[in-house]
Protein backbone atom coordinates (compact mmCIF):
# COMPACT_ATOMS: atom_id res chain seq x y z
CA UNK A 1 0.00 0.00 0.00
CA UNK A 2 2.92 2.38 1.24
CA UNK A 3 4.65 1.56 -2.04
CA UNK A 4 2.02 2.24 -4.87
CA UNK A 5 1.25 5.96 -5.02
CA UNK A 6 5.40 5.35 -6.52
CA UNK A 7 3.40 4.76 -10.11
CA UNK A 8 1.96 7.57 -10.60
CA UNK A 9 6.10 9.05 -10.59
CA UNK A 10 6.43 6.23 -12.94
CA UNK A 11 4.36 7.48 -15.67
CA UNK A 12 6.08 10.52 -15.57
CA UNK A 13 9.36 8.97 -16.45
CA UNK A 14 7.95 6.79 -19.02
CA UNK A 15 5.93 9.46 -20.45
CA UNK A 16 8.54 11.92 -20.35
CA UNK A 17 11.12 9.19 -21.90
CA UNK A 18 8.47 8.05 -24.73
CA UNK A 19 8.13 11.70 -25.35
CA UNK A 20 4.41 11.74 -25.01
CA UNK A 21 3.14 15.75 -24.50
CA UNK A 22 3.77 16.24 -21.07
CA UNK A 23 0.34 17.64 -20.35
CA UNK A 24 -1.60 14.83 -20.29
CA UNK A 25 1.57 12.50 -18.90
CA UNK A 26 1.33 14.50 -15.88
CA UNK A 27 -2.16 14.56 -15.45
CA UNK A 28 -3.08 11.38 -15.68
CA UNK A 29 0.43 10.34 -13.02
CA UNK A 30 -1.56 12.22 -10.56
CA UNK A 31 -4.79 10.39 -11.17
CA UNK A 32 -2.90 6.99 -11.02
CA UNK A 33 -0.98 8.16 -8.13
CA UNK A 34 -4.26 9.08 -6.53
CA UNK A 35 -5.77 5.64 -7.39
CA UNK A 36 -2.90 3.68 -6.10
CA UNK A 37 -3.71 5.51 -2.70
CA UNK A 38 -6.52 4.65 -2.84
CA UNK A 39 -8.84 7.91 -3.39
CA UNK A 40 -12.07 7.97 -5.03
CA UNK A 41 -12.47 9.57 -8.29
CA UNK A 42 -14.44 12.16 -6.15
CA UNK A 43 -11.55 12.87 -4.03
CA UNK A 44 -9.29 13.32 -7.48
CA UNK A 45 -10.53 15.57 -9.26
CA UNK A 46 -11.24 18.04 -6.11
CA UNK A 47 -7.69 17.41 -5.40
CA UNK A 48 -6.12 17.97 -9.08
CA UNK A 49 -8.72 21.20 -9.51
CA UNK A 50 -7.80 22.35 -5.51
CA UNK A 51 -4.03 22.60 -6.61
CA UNK A 52 -4.62 23.90 -9.89
CA UNK A 53 -6.46 26.95 -8.82
CA UNK A 54 -4.14 27.31 -5.99
CA UNK A 55 -0.60 27.54 -7.78
CA UNK A 56 -2.52 30.38 -10.71
CA UNK A 57 0.58 32.41 -9.84
CA UNK A 58 2.23 30.61 -12.13
CA UNK A 59 0.61 31.89 -15.20
CA UNK A 60 0.57 35.54 -14.80
CA UNK A 61 3.75 35.99 -16.58
CA UNK A 62 1.37 35.68 -19.82
CA UNK A 63 -0.10 39.16 -18.66
CA UNK A 64 3.04 40.36 -20.32
CA UNK A 65 2.62 39.18 -24.05
CA UNK A 66 0.16 41.92 -24.61
CA UNK A 67 2.48 44.65 -24.33
CA UNK A 68 5.54 42.80 -25.36
CA UNK A 69 3.64 41.80 -28.68
CA UNK A 70 2.99 45.24 -29.36
CA UNK A 71 6.10 46.46 -28.99
CA UNK A 72 7.79 43.21 -30.90
CA UNK A 73 5.33 44.41 -33.63
CA UNK A 74 7.05 48.26 -33.85
CA UNK A 75 10.44 45.91 -33.94
CA UNK A 76 11.47 46.09 -30.43
CA UNK A 77 13.72 42.60 -31.08
CA UNK A 78 15.28 44.70 -33.90
CA UNK A 79 16.16 47.63 -32.00
CA UNK A 80 17.45 45.82 -29.08
CA UNK A 81 19.73 44.32 -31.67
CA UNK A 82 21.00 47.21 -33.72
CA UNK A 83 21.36 49.06 -30.61
CA UNK A 84 23.98 46.49 -28.80
CA UNK A 85 25.33 45.91 -32.60
CA UNK A 86 26.60 49.50 -32.39
CA UNK A 87 28.12 49.41 -29.11
CA UNK A 88 31.50 48.26 -29.89
CA UNK A 89 32.87 46.99 -26.49
CA UNK A 90 29.91 45.22 -25.47
CA UNK A 91 30.47 41.75 -25.96
CA UNK A 92 28.43 38.72 -25.46
CA UNK A 93 30.48 37.45 -21.76
CA UNK A 94 30.40 41.10 -20.83
CA UNK A 95 26.63 41.02 -22.07
CA UNK A 96 25.59 38.07 -19.77
CA UNK A 97 27.68 38.25 -16.88
CA UNK A 98 26.13 41.69 -16.22
CA UNK A 99 22.32 40.40 -16.35
CA UNK A 100 23.74 37.15 -14.50
CA UNK A 101 25.33 39.30 -11.68
CA UNK A 102 22.18 42.00 -11.66
CA UNK A 103 19.84 39.49 -11.53
CA UNK A 104 21.09 37.57 -8.67
CA UNK A 105 21.34 40.87 -7.04
CA UNK A 106 17.96 42.05 -7.93
CA UNK A 107 16.53 38.53 -6.51
CA UNK A 108 18.68 38.40 -3.04
CA UNK A 109 16.43 41.87 -3.13
CA UNK A 110 13.25 39.99 -3.47
CA UNK A 111 13.04 41.34 -6.77
CA UNK A 112 12.11 38.07 -8.62
CA UNK A 113 9.37 39.27 -11.07
CA UNK A 114 11.26 42.12 -12.12
CA UNK A 115 13.11 39.92 -14.93
CA UNK A 116 12.24 36.87 -16.40
CA UNK A 117 11.97 34.51 -19.39
CA UNK A 118 8.79 35.91 -21.07
CA UNK A 119 9.42 39.88 -19.32
CA UNK A 120 12.86 40.23 -20.36
CA UNK A 121 15.23 37.32 -22.21
CA UNK A 122 12.79 37.07 -25.06
CA UNK A 123 12.21 41.17 -26.37
CA UNK A 124 15.84 42.03 -24.60
CA UNK A 125 18.19 39.59 -23.62
CA UNK A 126 18.22 37.57 -26.26
CA UNK A 127 17.92 39.95 -29.37
CA UNK A 128 21.31 41.64 -27.81
CA UNK A 129 23.02 38.31 -26.76
CA UNK A 130 22.73 37.55 -30.47
CA UNK A 131 23.94 40.88 -31.45
CA UNK A 132 26.77 40.80 -29.32
CA UNK A 133 27.71 37.54 -30.38
CA UNK A 134 27.54 38.46 -34.58
CA UNK A 135 30.05 41.12 -34.37
CA UNK A 136 33.61 39.33 -34.52
CA UNK A 137 33.19 38.19 -38.30
CA UNK A 138 30.05 36.12 -40.04
CA UNK A 139 26.66 36.21 -39.07
CA UNK A 140 25.40 33.30 -36.55
CA UNK A 141 23.63 30.29 -38.52
CA UNK A 142 20.88 28.94 -37.27
CA UNK A 143 22.30 26.26 -34.86
CA UNK A 144 24.32 28.87 -33.28
CA UNK A 145 21.57 31.22 -32.97
CA UNK A 146 19.55 28.76 -31.08
CA UNK A 147 22.60 27.89 -28.45
CA UNK A 148 23.01 31.31 -27.45
CA UNK A 149 19.20 31.54 -27.26
CA UNK A 150 19.07 29.39 -24.80
CA UNK A 151 22.23 30.21 -22.99
CA UNK A 152 20.50 33.35 -22.11
CA UNK A 153 17.62 31.34 -20.51
CA UNK A 154 19.84 29.53 -18.61
CA UNK A 155 21.69 32.70 -17.09
CA UNK A 156 17.85 34.19 -16.42
CA UNK A 157 17.54 30.52 -14.35
CA UNK A 158 20.78 30.34 -12.52
CA UNK A 159 20.69 34.36 -11.51
CA UNK A 160 17.47 33.65 -10.26
CA UNK A 161 17.67 30.55 -8.26
CA UNK A 162 21.17 31.44 -6.74
CA UNK A 163 20.06 34.61 -5.68
CA UNK A 164 16.62 34.52 -4.25
CA UNK A 165 17.68 31.85 -1.58
CA UNK A 166 19.63 35.15 -0.25
CA UNK A 167 16.80 37.07 0.25
CA UNK A 168 14.96 36.78 3.50
CA UNK A 169 11.23 37.29 3.28
CA UNK A 170 10.78 35.34 0.25
CA UNK A 171 9.38 31.55 -0.54
CA UNK A 172 12.88 29.27 0.03
CA UNK A 173 14.12 31.13 3.44
CA UNK A 174 10.41 31.71 5.03
CA UNK A 175 9.77 27.82 4.09
CA UNK A 176 12.83 26.73 5.55
CA UNK A 177 11.98 28.35 8.99
CA UNK A 178 8.67 27.33 9.04
CA UNK A 179 9.46 23.65 8.41
CA UNK A 180 12.05 24.09 11.49
CA UNK A 181 9.31 25.93 13.64
CA UNK A 182 7.13 23.07 13.02
CA UNK A 183 9.33 20.27 14.44
CA UNK A 184 10.16 22.87 17.32
CA UNK A 185 13.79 24.32 16.22
CA UNK A 186 13.43 28.08 15.80
CA UNK A 187 15.87 30.18 13.92
CA UNK A 188 15.93 33.50 12.60
CA UNK A 189 15.53 33.91 8.83
CA UNK A 190 18.58 35.77 8.31
CA UNK A 191 20.70 32.70 9.82
CA UNK A 192 19.56 31.27 7.08
CA UNK A 193 19.97 33.31 4.34
CA UNK A 194 23.18 34.06 5.41
CA UNK A 195 24.64 30.62 4.26
CA UNK A 196 22.86 31.28 1.05
CA UNK A 197 25.79 33.08 0.10
CA UNK A 198 29.22 30.90 -0.45
CA UNK A 199 26.74 29.28 -2.98
CA UNK A 200 25.54 32.52 -4.76
CA UNK A 201 29.03 33.67 -5.13
CA UNK A 202 30.14 29.95 -6.56
CA UNK A 203 27.22 30.20 -9.33
CA UNK A 204 28.31 33.54 -10.09
CA UNK A 205 32.42 32.38 -10.65
CA UNK A 206 31.16 29.13 -12.27
CA UNK A 207 28.58 30.26 -14.61
CA UNK A 208 30.29 33.01 -15.66
CA UNK A 209 33.32 31.16 -16.39
CA UNK A 210 31.08 28.74 -18.59
CA UNK A 211 29.67 31.93 -20.13
CA UNK A 212 33.40 32.88 -20.88
CA UNK A 213 34.01 29.75 -22.70
CA UNK A 214 30.67 29.69 -24.36
CA UNK A 215 31.37 32.92 -25.93
CA UNK A 216 35.03 31.61 -27.02
CA UNK A 217 33.59 28.79 -28.82
CA UNK A 218 31.12 30.54 -30.87
CA UNK A 219 33.36 33.33 -31.56
CA UNK A 220 35.95 30.45 -33.09
CA UNK A 221 33.36 28.67 -34.57
CA UNK A 222 32.58 31.45 -36.51
CA UNK A 223 36.25 31.25 -37.54
CA UNK A 224 36.28 27.65 -38.44
CA UNK A 225 32.85 27.88 -40.25
CA UNK A 226 33.50 30.34 -42.63
CA UNK A 227 36.37 29.65 -45.67
CA UNK A 228 36.44 33.44 -46.83
CA UNK A 229 37.86 36.33 -44.15
CA UNK A 230 34.68 38.18 -43.41
CA UNK A 231 34.45 41.70 -43.76
CA UNK A 232 33.43 43.32 -40.17
CA UNK A 233 29.78 44.00 -40.93
CA UNK A 234 29.41 48.23 -40.48
CA UNK A 235 28.13 48.36 -36.46
CA UNK A 236 26.07 51.23 -36.91
CA UNK A 237 24.03 49.50 -40.26
CA UNK B 1 -8.30 47.71 -3.24
CA UNK B 2 -5.83 45.82 -5.31
CA UNK B 3 -5.87 42.14 -5.03
CA UNK B 4 -4.20 39.40 -6.82
CA UNK B 5 -7.29 38.16 -7.62
CA UNK B 6 -8.04 41.33 -10.28
CA UNK B 7 -4.61 39.90 -11.44
CA UNK B 8 -6.35 36.17 -12.42
CA UNK B 9 -9.60 37.96 -13.32
CA UNK B 10 -7.30 39.89 -15.92
CA UNK B 11 -6.21 37.07 -17.50
CA UNK B 12 -8.98 35.07 -17.60
CA UNK B 13 -10.06 38.55 -19.95
CA UNK B 14 -6.96 38.15 -22.32
CA UNK B 15 -7.40 34.42 -22.36
CA UNK B 16 -11.07 34.53 -23.29
CA UNK B 17 -10.39 36.79 -26.02
CA UNK B 18 -7.26 34.58 -27.42
CA UNK B 19 -10.20 31.88 -27.43
CA UNK B 20 -12.35 34.56 -29.60
CA UNK B 21 -9.95 35.16 -32.04
CA UNK B 22 -9.06 31.03 -32.98
CA UNK B 23 -12.72 31.11 -32.59
CA UNK B 24 -12.93 33.66 -35.84
CA UNK B 25 -9.94 31.84 -37.47
CA UNK B 26 -11.91 28.69 -36.55
CA UNK B 27 -9.14 27.23 -34.67
CA UNK B 28 -11.33 24.98 -32.23
CA UNK B 29 -9.30 23.36 -30.35
CA UNK B 30 -7.48 26.38 -29.23
CA UNK B 31 -10.41 27.96 -28.96
CA UNK B 32 -11.74 25.39 -26.46
CA UNK B 33 -8.33 25.05 -25.06
CA UNK B 34 -8.03 29.02 -23.94
CA UNK B 35 -11.85 29.27 -22.75
CA UNK B 36 -11.78 26.28 -20.41
CA UNK B 37 -8.52 27.81 -18.67
CA UNK B 38 -10.24 31.34 -18.46
CA UNK B 39 -13.02 29.28 -16.85
CA UNK B 40 -10.22 27.65 -14.70
CA UNK B 41 -8.89 31.83 -13.66
CA UNK B 42 -12.13 33.12 -13.06
CA UNK B 43 -13.64 31.15 -10.87
CA UNK B 44 -10.75 30.03 -8.99
CA UNK B 45 -11.21 32.36 -5.86
CA UNK B 46 -14.47 30.53 -5.74
CA UNK B 47 -13.40 27.30 -6.28
CA UNK B 48 -10.97 27.60 -2.97
CA UNK B 49 -13.46 29.75 -0.93
CA UNK B 50 -15.75 26.79 -1.67
CA UNK B 51 -13.42 24.46 -0.52
CA UNK B 52 -12.81 25.75 2.40
CA UNK B 53 -15.92 25.65 3.42
CA UNK B 54 -15.92 21.84 3.04
CA UNK B 55 -18.15 22.11 -0.51
CA UNK B 56 -16.17 19.48 -2.62
CA UNK B 57 -18.42 20.29 -5.82
CA UNK B 58 -16.53 23.11 -7.05
CA UNK B 59 -12.91 21.35 -6.84
CA UNK B 60 -14.35 18.75 -8.77
CA UNK B 61 -16.17 20.79 -11.40
CA UNK B 62 -12.32 22.44 -11.48
CA UNK B 63 -10.57 18.84 -11.73
CA UNK B 64 -13.08 17.40 -14.75
CA UNK B 65 -11.59 21.10 -16.29
CA UNK B 66 -8.16 20.30 -15.73
CA UNK B 67 -8.75 16.90 -17.57
CA UNK B 68 -10.34 18.36 -20.51
CA UNK B 69 -7.55 20.40 -20.52
CA UNK B 70 -4.86 17.41 -21.03
CA UNK B 71 -7.13 16.00 -23.35
CA UNK B 72 -7.38 18.94 -25.79
CA UNK B 73 -3.29 19.85 -25.35
CA UNK B 74 -2.00 17.24 -27.67
CA UNK B 75 -4.42 18.64 -29.88
CA UNK B 76 -2.69 21.83 -30.57
CA UNK B 77 -0.42 22.10 -33.47
CA UNK B 78 2.07 25.06 -33.54
CA UNK B 79 0.50 27.26 -36.82
CA UNK B 80 2.53 29.92 -38.00
CA UNK B 81 0.87 32.46 -37.31
CA UNK B 82 0.96 35.73 -39.77
CA UNK B 83 3.09 38.63 -38.14
CA UNK B 84 4.43 41.67 -39.29
CA UNK B 85 6.56 41.85 -42.12
CA UNK B 86 10.46 42.49 -41.11
CA UNK B 87 11.11 45.18 -42.86
CA UNK B 88 7.97 46.81 -41.69
CA UNK B 89 9.33 46.19 -38.02
CA UNK B 90 12.76 47.34 -39.19
CA UNK B 91 11.84 50.39 -40.55
CA UNK B 92 9.98 51.41 -37.33
CA UNK B 93 12.21 50.06 -35.12
CA UNK B 94 14.77 52.56 -37.06
CA UNK B 95 12.27 55.58 -36.58
CA UNK B 96 11.69 54.87 -33.19
CA UNK B 97 14.82 53.67 -31.09
CA UNK B 98 14.96 53.95 -27.50
CA UNK B 99 11.39 55.00 -27.09
CA UNK B 100 10.61 51.39 -27.87
CA UNK B 101 12.35 50.30 -24.55
CA UNK B 102 10.34 52.44 -22.48
CA UNK B 103 7.26 50.85 -22.17
CA UNK B 104 9.62 47.27 -22.11
CA UNK B 105 11.44 48.91 -18.95
CA UNK B 106 7.74 49.70 -17.60
CA UNK B 107 7.27 46.36 -16.14
CA UNK B 108 10.13 45.76 -14.07
CA UNK B 109 9.80 49.39 -12.95
CA UNK B 110 6.45 49.76 -11.93
CA UNK B 111 6.49 46.09 -10.36
CA UNK B 112 9.69 47.48 -8.84
CA UNK B 113 7.60 50.51 -7.60
CA UNK B 114 4.85 48.41 -6.06
CA UNK B 115 7.35 45.82 -4.21
CA UNK B 116 8.83 48.69 -2.17
CA UNK B 117 6.38 51.14 -1.90
CA UNK B 118 2.68 49.03 -2.45
CA UNK B 119 2.19 49.32 1.32
CA UNK B 120 1.78 53.30 1.35
CA UNK B 121 -0.99 54.76 -1.14
CA UNK B 122 -4.34 54.70 0.24
CA UNK B 123 -7.89 55.39 -1.02
CA UNK B 124 -9.44 56.82 1.96
CA UNK B 125 -8.98 54.29 4.91
CA UNK B 126 -8.43 51.36 2.45
CA UNK B 127 -4.84 50.61 1.41
CA UNK B 128 -4.19 50.69 -2.25
CA UNK B 129 -2.78 47.11 -2.55
CA UNK B 130 -3.33 44.18 -0.54
CA UNK B 131 -0.64 42.90 1.34
CA UNK B 132 -1.03 39.25 -0.02
CA UNK B 133 1.20 38.82 -3.03
CA UNK B 134 2.15 42.38 -3.41
CA UNK B 135 4.62 41.62 -6.15
CA UNK B 136 3.05 40.01 -7.91
CA UNK B 137 -0.30 42.03 -7.91
CA UNK B 138 1.94 44.97 -8.98
CA UNK B 139 3.37 43.08 -12.07
CA UNK B 140 -0.16 42.66 -13.29
CA UNK B 141 -0.83 46.56 -12.81
CA UNK B 142 2.96 47.05 -14.75
CA UNK B 143 1.50 44.79 -17.55
CA UNK B 144 -1.19 47.25 -17.73
CA UNK B 145 0.62 50.50 -17.79
CA UNK B 146 3.07 49.10 -20.21
CA UNK B 147 0.22 48.23 -22.66
CA UNK B 148 -0.78 51.51 -22.81
CA UNK B 149 2.16 53.12 -22.81
CA UNK B 150 3.23 50.93 -25.92
CA UNK B 151 0.11 51.54 -27.83
CA UNK B 152 0.89 54.98 -27.14
CA UNK B 153 4.82 54.92 -28.79
CA UNK B 154 3.70 52.64 -31.56
CA UNK B 155 0.56 54.26 -32.77
CA UNK B 156 -0.77 50.87 -32.35
CA UNK B 157 -4.58 50.72 -32.23
CA UNK B 158 -5.58 48.79 -28.95
CA UNK B 159 -6.93 46.17 -30.50
CA UNK B 160 -3.07 45.18 -31.42
CA UNK B 161 -2.99 44.60 -27.52
CA UNK B 162 -4.98 41.40 -28.04
CA UNK B 163 -3.88 40.84 -31.40
CA UNK B 164 -0.28 40.42 -30.85
CA UNK B 165 -0.76 39.33 -27.18
CA UNK B 166 -2.77 36.32 -28.78
CA UNK B 167 0.17 35.99 -30.96
CA UNK B 168 2.78 34.91 -28.53
CA UNK B 169 0.16 33.02 -26.20
CA UNK B 170 -0.53 30.29 -29.21
CA UNK B 171 3.03 30.63 -29.62
CA UNK B 172 3.78 29.28 -26.36
CA UNK B 173 0.59 26.51 -27.07
CA UNK B 174 0.40 24.10 -24.11
CA UNK B 175 4.05 25.11 -22.90
CA UNK B 176 2.13 28.00 -21.16
CA UNK B 177 -0.13 25.67 -19.00
CA UNK B 178 2.83 22.91 -18.24
CA UNK B 179 3.60 24.54 -14.70
CA UNK B 180 0.04 24.75 -13.43
CA UNK B 181 -0.38 20.94 -14.32
CA UNK B 182 3.05 19.81 -13.04
CA UNK B 183 2.34 22.04 -9.80
CA UNK B 184 -1.03 20.47 -9.54
CA UNK B 185 0.95 17.11 -9.47
CA UNK B 186 2.69 17.95 -6.70
CA UNK B 187 -0.40 18.61 -4.57
CA UNK B 188 -1.47 15.29 -5.39
CA UNK B 189 1.74 13.58 -4.90
CA UNK B 190 1.84 15.36 -1.01
CA UNK B 191 -1.72 14.06 -0.66
CA UNK B 192 -1.26 10.54 -1.42
CA UNK B 193 2.10 9.89 0.02
CA UNK B 194 4.33 9.69 -2.58
CA UNK B 195 7.06 11.93 -0.79
CA UNK B 196 7.18 9.71 2.27
CA UNK B 197 8.05 6.33 0.43
CA UNK B 198 10.84 7.85 -1.61
CA UNK B 199 12.10 9.72 1.56
CA UNK B 200 11.85 5.56 3.15
CA UNK B 201 13.51 4.17 -0.07
CA UNK B 202 16.09 6.50 0.22
CA UNK B 203 17.11 5.56 4.22
CA UNK B 204 17.09 1.75 3.40
CA UNK B 205 19.71 2.36 0.81
CA UNK B 206 22.37 4.26 2.72
CA UNK B 207 24.68 3.53 6.14
CA UNK B 208 23.19 5.40 8.58
CA UNK B 209 26.16 5.89 10.69
CA UNK B 210 28.48 7.62 8.14
CA UNK B 211 28.09 11.48 8.54
CA UNK B 212 28.98 11.61 4.98
CA UNK B 213 26.61 9.28 3.82
CA UNK B 214 23.71 10.82 5.35
CA UNK B 215 25.23 14.43 3.49
CA UNK B 216 25.29 12.66 -0.06
CA UNK B 217 21.71 10.88 0.47
CA UNK B 218 20.36 13.88 1.41
CA UNK B 219 21.76 16.44 -0.81
CA UNK B 220 21.18 13.59 -3.62
CA UNK B 221 17.64 12.47 -2.46
CA UNK B 222 16.76 16.65 -2.61
CA UNK B 223 18.48 16.37 -6.11
CA UNK B 224 16.58 13.57 -7.45
CA UNK B 225 13.18 14.70 -5.50
CA UNK B 226 13.53 17.52 -6.97
CA UNK B 227 13.81 16.35 -10.80
CA UNK B 228 10.62 14.21 -10.23
CA UNK B 229 8.71 16.99 -8.66
CA UNK B 230 9.96 19.46 -10.64
CA UNK B 231 10.66 21.81 -7.66
CA UNK B 232 12.30 22.27 -4.87
CA UNK B 233 10.27 23.55 -1.94
CA UNK B 234 8.43 20.49 -2.64
CA UNK B 235 11.47 18.19 -2.27
CA UNK B 236 12.59 20.01 1.18
CA UNK B 237 9.80 19.01 3.75
CA UNK B 238 10.02 15.65 2.11
CA UNK B 239 13.38 14.96 2.43
CA UNK B 240 14.48 17.11 5.76
CA UNK B 241 12.19 15.34 7.72
CA UNK B 242 12.92 12.00 5.93
CA UNK B 243 16.94 12.81 6.46
CA UNK B 244 17.77 15.45 7.67
CA UNK B 245 16.21 15.88 10.99
CA UNK B 246 16.43 12.90 12.16
CA UNK B 247 20.08 11.54 10.69
CA UNK B 248 21.84 14.71 10.43
CA UNK B 249 20.44 17.13 13.00
CA UNK B 250 19.41 14.86 15.74
CA UNK B 251 21.86 12.11 15.12
CA UNK B 252 25.29 13.89 13.55
CA UNK B 253 24.60 17.02 15.11
CA UNK B 254 24.75 19.32 12.34
CA UNK B 255 23.52 22.68 11.92
CA UNK B 256 19.89 23.33 11.17
CA UNK B 257 20.08 26.89 9.61
CA UNK B 258 23.37 25.89 7.00
CA UNK B 259 21.75 22.71 6.26
CA UNK B 260 18.46 23.75 5.75
CA UNK B 261 19.76 27.03 2.76
CA UNK B 262 22.30 24.46 1.45
CA UNK B 263 19.92 21.74 1.08
CA UNK B 264 17.44 23.51 -0.50
CA UNK B 265 20.12 25.22 -2.91
CA UNK B 266 21.20 21.29 -3.42
CA UNK B 267 17.79 20.79 -4.87
CA UNK B 268 17.79 24.60 -6.98
CA UNK B 269 20.89 22.29 -9.06
CA UNK B 270 18.10 19.66 -9.68
CA UNK B 271 15.53 22.63 -10.76
CA UNK B 272 18.27 22.99 -13.63
CA UNK B 273 18.29 19.72 -14.79
CA UNK B 274 14.58 18.40 -15.36
CA UNK B 275 11.85 19.32 -17.90
CA UNK B 276 9.56 18.51 -15.07
CA UNK B 277 10.28 22.92 -13.89
CA UNK B 278 8.36 23.46 -17.06
CA UNK B 279 8.40 27.49 -16.05
CA UNK B 280 12.19 27.62 -16.61
CA UNK B 281 13.33 25.03 -18.52
CA UNK B 282 10.44 24.41 -21.12
CA UNK B 283 8.10 27.85 -21.19
CA UNK B 284 11.70 29.36 -22.50
CA UNK B 285 12.26 26.83 -25.47
CA UNK B 286 8.97 27.87 -26.64
CA UNK B 287 9.04 31.81 -25.82
CA UNK B 288 12.86 31.55 -27.52
CA UNK B 289 10.98 29.29 -30.45
CA UNK B 290 13.60 26.55 -30.08
CA UNK B 291 13.75 23.61 -31.77
CA UNK B 292 14.67 21.04 -28.86
CA UNK B 293 12.40 20.44 -25.82
CA UNK B 294 15.94 19.95 -23.77
CA UNK B 295 17.67 22.91 -25.14
CA UNK B 296 17.67 25.01 -21.91
CA UNK B 297 18.35 22.18 -20.15
CA UNK B 298 21.78 21.57 -22.19
CA UNK B 299 22.93 24.81 -21.69
CA UNK B 300 22.68 24.38 -17.66
CA UNK B 301 23.61 21.29 -16.95
CA UNK B 302 26.25 21.36 -16.48
CA UNK B 303 26.45 24.56 -14.09
CA UNK B 304 23.81 22.88 -11.90
CA UNK B 305 26.34 19.43 -11.97
CA UNK B 306 29.27 21.77 -10.70
CA UNK B 307 27.21 24.09 -8.10
CA UNK B 308 25.85 21.04 -7.26
CA UNK B 309 29.98 19.33 -6.41
CA UNK B 310 30.01 22.86 -4.42
CA UNK B 311 26.90 22.26 -2.14
CA UNK B 312 27.90 19.03 -1.21
CA UNK B 313 31.12 19.87 0.06
CA UNK B 314 29.79 23.23 1.47
CA UNK B 315 27.43 21.34 3.43
CA UNK B 316 30.38 18.48 4.55
CA UNK B 317 32.34 21.03 5.92
CA UNK B 318 30.02 23.75 7.41
CA UNK B 319 27.17 21.77 8.78
CA UNK B 320 29.44 19.98 11.74
CA UNK B 321 31.52 22.36 12.33
CA UNK B 322 29.75 25.44 14.39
Amino acid sequence: MHWLPLFGVLVVVIGFALRFNPVPVVVLAGVVSGLCAGKSIGEILGLLGNSFVSERALLLFALTLPAIGVLERAGLREHARNWIASLRSLTLPRLLIAYLGARQILSMLGLTNVAGQAQTVRPLLAPMAEAAAGKRGAPLDPNERNEVRAFCAATDNVGLFFGEDVFIALGAVLLIQGFYAQHGIELQPLQIALWALPTAIAAFLIHGARIVLFARRIAQDKLTSTSTPTVERDAAH
Amino acid sequence: MLRIEHAYWLLALFLAGAAWLNLRERRCWHTAFWTVLAALFASGDYVLTATKAQHQLPAQLAGIGVLALAVLAPRMKRGHITERSAEEREADALRLRHKLLIPALLIPLVTLLVALLGNRPNLGSVPLFAQQQMTLTGLALACLIALIAALIVTRAKPSAGLVEGRRLLDTLGWAALLPLTLASLGGVFAATGVGAAIADLVRTAIPVQSALACVVAFGLGMVLFTVIMGNAFAAFPVLTAGIGLPLLIQMHGAHPAILGALGMLTGYCGTLFTPMAANFNIVPVALLELPNQNDVIRAQWKTGAALLIVNLCLMYFLVFRS
